[in-house]
């Protein structure tokens, strides 16, 4: 009996080990991230403010469109617009958001000497790293992707409450919109392009940040002008170029938003976009500009 | 077990050599002052046994080399390297959140009674703090880390002297316990005298005089001669002469006390002193050499 028991409670041992060495791993990061969106509050409240803007011009439009007493939907301006527009939005903030946060990451604390508490606390430049690069790839994803589909929801009661009465179809609005079709292609979409079909583009800024003796921005966006300029140049040739666009543009599959024509099935299914050479190679050289963060992170001091 | 070991420690950067293979040893429970001129490598010396710079040559800090393993070191070694370091948009309770999440040993029912002793609110953000209370803040986070090395770099810098004096009060009162160690280096050399059990002078990169408090008071040795004794008393080979109110102060190393009281006033130097008596006796030679 004895000899039966043993086992498992020392499986049961080596499992609660294992989990507190994962918790033990994880607690550093987890705070890092929560450390990132008290110094960064634009991370939420830019999306959220471009949300609210975006509920105020719609409502306006909306009402317009009940006095001109237009059918929403045959009106050249009509709600589906709208509805497409507020995602394409949100998200489009979310980008620049992620673009001016990892440009300040590691530049600000080196800045403001902050460098010196961090790094006077256990946390590995590696959690802090990850957790910076967490921040474009992971959280402000998810956080559009919530803030959208709020935004949607309030808006379809919106325009349900403006044209309650008016003989409008409002079932056909709940029906038709987007809303109810498209929030798992969002999140698709924002998890694989704006996370990790990004992600390279995210780890160079987040290494010109940890690197930069000032003026990150610049050191960020003139080196890419610089190479192309030389290459045209010398070579006549633009492959950094197409090779910039191809990675600003997405693997064609993944910008899967725009085009619902198809069969979401067909295209929810990740393996076309796993499959995608581009996204292996932007990993690694994702990976390598970690890696140079990371190194660059121990031994910058403040500046 | 000593505390830090160094052998060796160098660090250059480009041509400036800021550390020149210096070798020390700090053994747990110490309180360990180093002091120095402006550029003397102070700074560098703490920040390579912080793990923040790379360096040549032998440190083991607590059994660890700090430049690989800083994050593990982090969990016994505490620091403040100046005012002006805890970063200005965060508030007080979420410092105290951010400590008590990451730090193994923190305990925030210290560091919060600490702070109800001082005006200091949990939800003002530090860059509404005077620079004293910003002070007050980081000591009340390091104090209520179980750390075994504290080390604190000119940690009381631009503050006024009541502050200052609190700032080592608590140190010692509410910190110290004997079997941890503190590194501290400062201009304001008076104000922890009595508070030092041990005593490195730093020089150009190299370390001038490595002792304990107590083997100062047995070797040094100040005396104000009598203006009739300054020729018997120069034959003693004084390490350094100056002269205060036209009287004659001499710093001896290693003489006989019976020997100096027959030519005035006898006391102990104060650091200060001393410094200037032993750096400035250096700088002398060296530019005696030099002629």
């Amino acid at each position: 009996m004895n000899s039966q028991s043993n086992p498992t409670s020392e499986f049961w041992a080596q499992s609660r080990g294992f989990r507190s060495a994962v918790v033990a791993a994880a607690r550093p990061v987890y705070w890092s991230i929560r450390r990132e969106l008290w110094e960064n509050r634009s991370i939420y409240i830019a999306p959220l403010a471009a949300a609210g803007l975006f509920l105020c011009g719609s409502l306006i439009s909306t009402v317009r469109l009940r006095l001109h007493m237009e059918d929403p939907w045959k009106s050249p301006h009509g709600l589906m617009d709208q509805f497409e527009l507020a995602p394409a939005l949100i998200m489009g903030i979310a980008l620049i958001v992620g673009v001016f946060y990892c440009l300040d990451a590691l530049y600000g604390e080196r800045r403001d000497r902050s460098i010196l508490f961090w790094k006077s606390l256990p946390v590995s430049d590696v959690a802090a790293v990850l957790s910076k690069l967490a921040v474009p790839v992971v959280i402000l994803p998810l956080l559009s992707f919530l803030i959208t589909v709020a935004t949607e929801f309030i808006m379809l009661g919106l325009t349900s409450v403006v044209f309650a009465g008016s003989g409008a179809n409002i079932g056909e609005l709940w029906t038709a919109s987007t809303f109810l079709r498209l929030p798992l292609m969002w999140l698709y979409h924002l998890l694989t392009v704006h996370g990790l079909w990004y992600a390279p583009l995210y780890a160079w800024l987040l290494m010109v940040s940890a690197w930069a003796p000032r003026a990150p921005f610049l050191w960020a966006f003139l080196p890419p002008f610089v190479i192309w300029g030389v290459e045209k140049i010398a070579f006549n040739t633009s492959y950094f170029l197409s090779m910039l666009q191809y990675r600003l543009t997405g693997p064609g599959g993944g910008m899967v938003a725009k085009d619902h024509s198809h069969d979401f099935a067909a295209i929810l299914i990740p393996h076309h976009f796993l499959s995608t050479p581009g996204l292996w190679s932007g990993f690694l050289v994702a990976t390598v500009f970690l890696f140079i963060t990371v190194r660059l992170r121990r031994s910058r001091g403040p500046i | 077990m000593a505390c830090i070991e160094a052998r060796g420690l160098r660090k250059a950067f480009g041509t400036t050599v800021a550390l020149d293979s210096i070798d020390f040893r700090v053994e747990e429970g110490r309180i360990l002052g180093i002091i120095g001129p402006n550029g003397a490598g102070k700074t560098t010396a703490l920040n390579a046994v912080l793990g923040l710079i790379p360096y040549q040559g032998e440190l083991r800090v607590l059994g660890r080399d700090p430049w690989k393993e800083r994050d593990l070191l982090m969990r016994d070694v505490c620091f403040i390297a100046d005012v002006a370091v805890l970063p200005r948009w965060i508030r007080v309770s979420q410092a105290l959140d951010f400590v008590a999440g990451v730090h193994p040993r923190f305990d925030r029912a210290k560091a919060e009674d600490f702070l109800s002793k001082t005006s200091i609110a949990l939800d003002r953000k530090v860059k509404h703090l005077s620079k004293g209370m910003v002070a007050q803040l980081h000591l009340a986070l390091v104090m209520a880390i179980d750390a075994r090395l504290l080390v604190l770099d000119e940690p009381t810098l631009g503050l006024d002297i009541l502050f200052r004096k609190q700032f080592y009060d608590s140190l010692l009162n509410d910190y110290f316990d004997g079997s941890r160690t503190i590194l501290v280096t400062t201009h304001q050399v008076e104000e922890l005298q009595h508070i030092l059990t041990d005593l490195i002078f730093i020089d150009r990169g190299r370390i001038v005089l490595s002792c304990s408090m107590e083997e100062i008071e047995a070797r040094y040795l100040e005396v104000t001669v009598n203006p009739d004794q300054v020729a018997s008393a120069r034959a003693l080979k004084p390490i350094y002469e100056r002269q205060v109110f036209g009287r004659t102060i001499l710093t001896f190393d290693r003489v006989e006390r019976g020997r100096l009281l027959q030519l005035g006033e006898v006391h102990t130097p104060s650091i200060a002193d001393l410094f200037v008596a032993v750096v400035g006796s250096r700088a002398g030679m060296a530019q005696g050499a030099a002629r």
